[in-house]
């Protein structure tokens, strides 16, 4: 490091061609029609990275480096490969957990180093060890809840904020055990590998801690924050390491994660303090009445209504992606449009389990995105259309957000489908969606319910269709 | 010096960062997210040095050596599910 050499100095001018071609990747990933050539571009970048990184005078044998590439790149390609869209916030969870990892991994390898090290790298390789186990340890759970291998509610118990403010401070100490380095403390020799193992113990811990009391219709913010975790942590090890490229890249990761979690609480009209605590609290009860019944409508009567509606606008959610109607609703979306009428997707943000969802799942099944609108640009127009068609979304659509205000979401922006002429809902039954409030929706004069799944009943309209 | 000339790095990248991902259409959010995944694996150019040098003591190279095949997930995984979807994102016919 001390001395530059020639190798050096290609290596680094490298990283800064590299740089400049992720953040050009980036700037493409902006529109659609350029994303695919944004996201090579970005490709590119990292594969110079990585040869020119073999150059490194450092680097003497290349056997366990090329076992480790090889069984890395047939993991990721399996894995790219087989996974399913309706999957991918699964994907995604996991492949922060992973990143998380790594980045321990180095972290833990540079102390192992047997180097000298200054109090300010081993701070920084602190942090990096610290984020990359919250973020593995975290993203499994994230996982594991999204795949419903454990509950997708929140899951708390008695003392759980006493407990994590606990933690905090012990996870603080250990910091200071691992950056000062003490040999005795109190009278008691320390030994800095069992510092070593109960700080990344403790911050394991910490990830579940954190990710637990999130129930289901949060996971869009966790899955954005984890993301944006997994980029940090990277950053901090390119400080223990002292690469800029590890820093470039890893801080425009933290950046989009940010951005991304910040887009998703304002959906949800919570700060994010609100999201990762609310857990917490008690859930308040509102006691407002609801007035109106609800109307039960069949699918045969609905295709009379969509027959002769000349605009039509589709709000999908989760229970899309569950019942995976994604393809029948564009097949229905296809009839309609021979029969002349206009139809419209309309996304929430917060629709689904992670941000743009609905936008992949669509997409998948050949909807352009053309039709797909945001909340705010079909807000402006939703009195215009004869049917808004919501499939398995609930809390997006509610209209309590915006007139009852004793209602844990009043304030929240939603798509005011109850503005729309007619408004049909396709669900399985009456059950609240995961904020568990009921929906006045269903109770309005102009709205519908058409009960069971909804990949069915698309189906049930599509047959009127063709007869 | 060293690192303040690591934060000033780190300062420009992250105005950098949100200036770009800010115009990010909500549609592309998915894709994003997996991009970003990839370039997280960035943290492979890190673990390549530990893993390949012979001077370190060999429990560290070992420990790079699986920080290299974790990254390596990442960047091949992360590049190649965000292709798939973006190859989806049709224009209307």
């Amino acid at each position: 490091m001390i001395e530059t050499t020639t190798t050096d100095l290609v290596i680094n001018f490298s990283y800064v061609l590299a740089a400049a071609l992720f953040i050009f990747g980036l700037k493409l990933l902006g529109h659609p029609s350029s994303a695919r050539k944004g996201n090579l571009l970005s490709s590119i970048a990292m594969l110079i990275a990585i040869v020119v990184t073999m150059f490194d005078n450092n680097i003497v044998s290349f056997q366990m480096i090329a076992i480790a590439m090889l069984a890395g790149s047939i993991l990721g390609v399996l894995a790219a490969r087989m996974i399913a869209m309706t999957a991918m916030p699964e994907m995604v969870s996991l492949l922060n957990g992973i990143g998380g990892l790594a980045s321990l991994f180095v972290a833990w390898a540079t102390v192992e180093t047997n180097s000298e090290f200054t109090a300010f790298t081993m701070l920084v390789t602190f942090l990096a060890l610290l984020i990359g186990a919250v973020t593995f340890s975290g993203s499994l759970i994230a996982w594991a809840k999204l795949s419903e291998h454990i509950t997708g509610r929140s899951v708390t118990f008695a003392g759980q904020a006493v407990f994590n403010s606990l933690l905090v401070l012990v996870i603080i100490f250990t910091a200071y055990l691992f950056v000062a380095q003490p040999t005795m403390l109190a009278g008691v020799s320390i030994d800095f590998n069992v510092v070593l193992y109960t700080a990344m113990a403790l911050a394991l811990l910490f990830g579940i801690m954190l990710v637990l009391p999130i129930g289901g219709a949060d996971m869009p913010v966790v899955i954005s924050l984890l993301n944006s975790y997994s980029g940090l942590a990277a950053c901090a090890a390119g400080f223990a390491l002292h690469n800029n490229i590890l820093i470039v890249a890893g801080s425009l990761v933290g950046a989009s994660g940010i951005i991304l979690t910040n887009i998703m609480c304002k959906a949800m009209n919570r700060s994010l303090s609100n999201v990762l605590f609310s857990g917490f609290m008690p859930v308040t009860n509102n006691d407002m009445v609801i007035e109106g019944e609800v109307k039960p409508l069949s699918a045969e009567d609905a295709y009379y209504v969509l027959e002769a509606a000349q605009s039509v606008v589709v709000i999908p959610g989760y229970g899309m992606a569950v019942a995976q109607a994604q393809h029948a609703m564009k097949e229905l979306q296809q009839l309609l449009e021979e029969n002349g009428a206009e139809v419209a997707y309309a996304i929430h943000p917060v629709a689904g389990r992670m941000p743009g969802h609905m936008n992949v799942l669509l997409a998948e099944a050949d909807v352009s995105y053309e039709q797909l609108f945001e909340m705010d640009e079909i807000n402006k127009r939703i009195q215009n259309f004869d049917v808004a068609m919501v499939i398995g979304a609930n809390d997006v659509v509610n209209p309590a957000a915006r007139e009852m205000k004793g209602s844990p979401i009043y304030g929240m922006p939603v798509i005011n489908a109850d503005l729309a002429k007619n408004v049909f809902v396709l669900k399985r039954g009456m059950a609240s969606g995961f904020a568990g409030i009921d929906n006045p929706l269903f109770f309005k004069p102009n709205c519908r319910m058409i009960f069971g799944d909804a990949k069915e009943t698309l189906g049930h309209m599509i047959r009127q269709f063709s007869d | 010096m060293d690192g303040v000339y690591l934060l000033f790095i780190l300062l420009l990248s992250i105005f950098v960062g949100f200036e770009l991902i800010q115009k990010v259409p909500a549609t592309l959010h998915t894709p994003l997210m997996s991009g970003a995944n990839a370039i997280s694996g960035i943290t492979v150019v890190g673990a390549l040095a530990l893993a390949g040098s012979d001077n370190m003591g060999e429990y560290s190279t070992y420990l790079g050596a699986f920080a290299v095949f974790l990254a390596t997930i990442n960047v091949v995984g992360g590049y190649l599910v965000t292709d798939r979807m973006l190859a989806m994102f049709k224009k209307k016919q």
